[in-house]
């Protein structure tokens, strides 16, 4: 078998690919219930159907896609532009530290000033957390996969030092938990009784700049330019250098924007395991995103179900809750190869004279 | 035994899995293949390993599964970046997403169960040397098999044609295709390798440094793996100098935090993911001008174009 390029692969190729990507993944679950000996419907209704069947539900997937979202846009700027930033879930950490480190030094005496600069700050500590793999990679062609990767660890083991340590609560029976923010300390919501806030509003803002600046900007197809012909686009005169540095800060910030908010936001105090694997998560939106900043919404808001699905499910069906990370990993995979499919042929191997 | 050959004797064990697992990377990354997906294989080796091992009873058995386990998901990521051509480095970390939650999914109704843990092998009257008799001779089945490893890869690679074919398809991969060499199918036995040795090293993690279950184990070994391979500029016995040093450093600091240094305990646990960072950088500015070590055509999607 040979692998050839359609010539005919159209722009409904984009859509399709991701779209057959979830139907697998779907018909795999159904496969994988059957197998652990659950009625496929039921558990596909757990997972898919009860997350967004009342207003509350939909406030809570909008709580969880839009970390995945804030950060699976920024990702894919770098994965764009072949910066592979795997540390997410560290610049994530790092921005909900300094930020809820404001939170926690202004206790008591804050003002409505607390919140801007809890973000701010947060932005930025992602920012720069995420150029320390971007400076090592462009003066020493160190890989950034690995700098990236081993800081996730760095920033969990830095956020269990700060909660046991000097942030604990003076009044929190000993629990490795930071006060309670203050009221200028958080996001307000945006519904009463609700937990949807503030945050899912900047990040769909954010999508929408994200999405401006990629398709009208030049730096947008520096950026296109770079991933897909790194050749041309340096006789074109583009730095890779600076590109790198700059999406790498970008997507810091964001992912940092995103650990803030979630700090202030939904948690309001920071705690160890603080996050649910969001940065790693955000890689698979991205990708499903097909690394686009609408498709990125649209796949946060997706794996946004999956993840109370599964939370669901550990409830309902008493599945391990790790049956979402293994849907998760099989959606990635047929992402993957759908893209392939689609835009290759598979054609038997010509039968021509032995070479 | 004295304390100077216990700590040695503990390091060459910390050392062990990292030094399976990479030296089954670095033949991957010889073929010109980059698989990330390092941890998620190492981890589903553990558990097959520990699960197998506690259902039949025999440790044997949870090694070879282990290996299976590990040669299944290196065979899933060998189908997507060989057969489909697709992204080498999405493709390892959706086989690191993958293995992560599969195998809480296979551990999860043995959390808790222990086992008695594979002994050790004393080479007799060998082992009764002082000092260096414990320490080389008186080990677990798997370090004997780590060094047997290295040794082979390294004869592999550099005394056989098999070897020189493998290293021309990771550096070029075009001209290996023109001499008539089958590129995907030698690529792929590399990965399926690479995939039986992290499937080892995680049987090891589970049946012999922790002999019982507990979800994510690995704790960012296969990664450190990976990060040896690049330290070692792809040569295996590098590979295993590499292998020890971390392994000394990760014990270095579980005695330190024993003792009650006055550092918390979370900087020390942070250390040899620090000292990965730092050793990259060192290495790669030890490098500099030196032109690329990498195999050139790593990571680069292979299709014969007929």
């Amino acid at each position: 078998m040979v692998l050839e390029r359609r010539a005919d692969a159209g722009p409904w190729a984009l859509i399709l690919s991701p779209l057959l990507a979830v139907a697998l993944t779907l018909a795999s679950s159904v496969a994988i219930f059957w197998f652990l000996g659950q009625d496929p419907w039921r558990a596909l209704n757990v997972y898919f159907l009860m997350p967004v069947s009342d207003f509350w539900g939909i406030q809570e997937v909008a709580v969880k896609a839009t970390p995945l979202v804030l950060i699976a846009v920024g990702l894919a700027l770098c994965f764009r532009s072949n910066n592979w930033n795997i540390g997410a879930e560290g610049q994530f950490l790092i921005g909900a530290i300094c930020g809820g480190g404001i939170a926690v030094w202004t206790h008591g005496w804050g003002g409505p000033w607390v919140l801007p600069l809890m973000l701010m700050c947060g932005a930025l500590g992602g920012a720069l957390y995420a150029l320390i793999p971007a400076v090592l990679k462009v003066k020493l062609r160190v890989n950034e996969i690995l700098v990236s990767l081993m800081l996730v660890y760095v920033a969990e083991f830095l956020l269990d030092w700060l909660v046991r340590g000097p942030w604990r609560d003076p009044f929190g029976f000993n629990m490795p938990q930071t006060v309670t923010f203050a009221r200028d300390a958080t996001l307000p919501v945006l519904f009463d009784g609700g937990r949807m806030n503030l945050g899912t509003v900047i990040a769909l803002v954010v999508v929408a700049v994200a999405a401006v600046v990629m398709a009208r900007t030049l730096k947008g197809f520096e950026i296109r330019l770079v991933g897909e012909a790194p050749r041309a686009a340096r006789f074109a005169g583009f730095s890779d250098t600076r590109l790198t540095i700059t999406v790498f800060a970008v997507s810091g910030a964001l992912a940092g924007l995103a650990g803030v908010m979630e700090a202030a936001g939904t948690v309001r105090q920071l705690l160890p395991g603080f996050s649910p694997g969001y940065g790693f998560t955000a890689i698979i939106v991205a990708f499903l995103g097909r690394l686009n900043p609408v498709g990125c919404l649209i796949a946060g808001v997706f794996i946004a179900i999956t993840f109370i699905g599964g939370e669901n499910a550990q409830i309902i069906l008493r599945l391990p809750r790790d049956m979402t990370l293994v849907f998760q990993g099989l959606l990635l995979f047929y992402i993957l190869a759908c893209d392939t499919l689609i835009l290759y042929r598979l054609r038997p191997s010509p039968r021509r004279a032995a070479a | 035994m004295t304390l100077a050959t216990a700590i040695l004797l503990t390091v060459i064990t910390a050392a062990t899995p990292l030094l399976i697992a990479a030296i089954g990377e670095l033949v991957v990354e010889r073929s010109g293949v980059l698989n990330l997906g390092v941890e998620g294989m190492m981890i589903m080796g553990a558990a097959t390993g520990v699960a197998t091992a506690i259902v039949t009873g025999s440790s044997a058995l949870g090694v070879l599964a282990a290996i299976g386990a590990g040669m299944a998901l290196a065979a899933l990521f060998a189908l997507l970046t060989l057969g489909l051509a697709a992204n080498q480095v999405a493709s390892g970390l959706a086989l690191t997403i993958f293995g992560l939650g599969l195998s809480g999914v296979v551990g999860a109704p043995f959390v808790g169960m222990q086992r008695e843990g594979i002994g050790k092998i004393a080479l007799p009257l060998l082992s009764d040397i002082p000092v260096i008799g414990p320490i080389l001779f008186r080990q677990d089945p798997f370090v004997y098999a780590s060094l047997a490893l290295v040794a082979g890869v390294a004869w592999f690679l550099w005394r056989t044609k098999a070897g020189l074919t493998l290293r021309a398809c990771g550096e070029n991969p075009v001209s290996a295709h023109a001499l008539g060499y089958p590129v995907l199918r030698i690529r792929l036995y590399a990965v399926l390798f690479g995939g039986a040795c992290a499937g080892l090293a995680g049987a090891y993690l589970s049946l012999v440094l922790t002999p019982f279950w507990t979800a994510g184990m690995t704790a960012g070994r296969g990664w450190i793996a990976l990060a040896i391979v690049v330290f070692a500029s792809w040569l295996p016995l590098r590979a295993m100098l590499g292998a020890y040093l971390f392994g000394g450093l990760i014990i270095l600091q579980l005695h330190a935090q024993t003792a009650g240094v006055a550092v918390p305990s979370q900087l020390l646990a942070a250390l040899p993911y620090l000292i990965t960072i730092l050793a990259l950088t060192l290495i790669m500015a030890a490098r500099r001008g030196a032109g690329g070590v990498a195999p050139a055509g790593l990571g680069q999607p292979f299709t014969p174009d007929r």
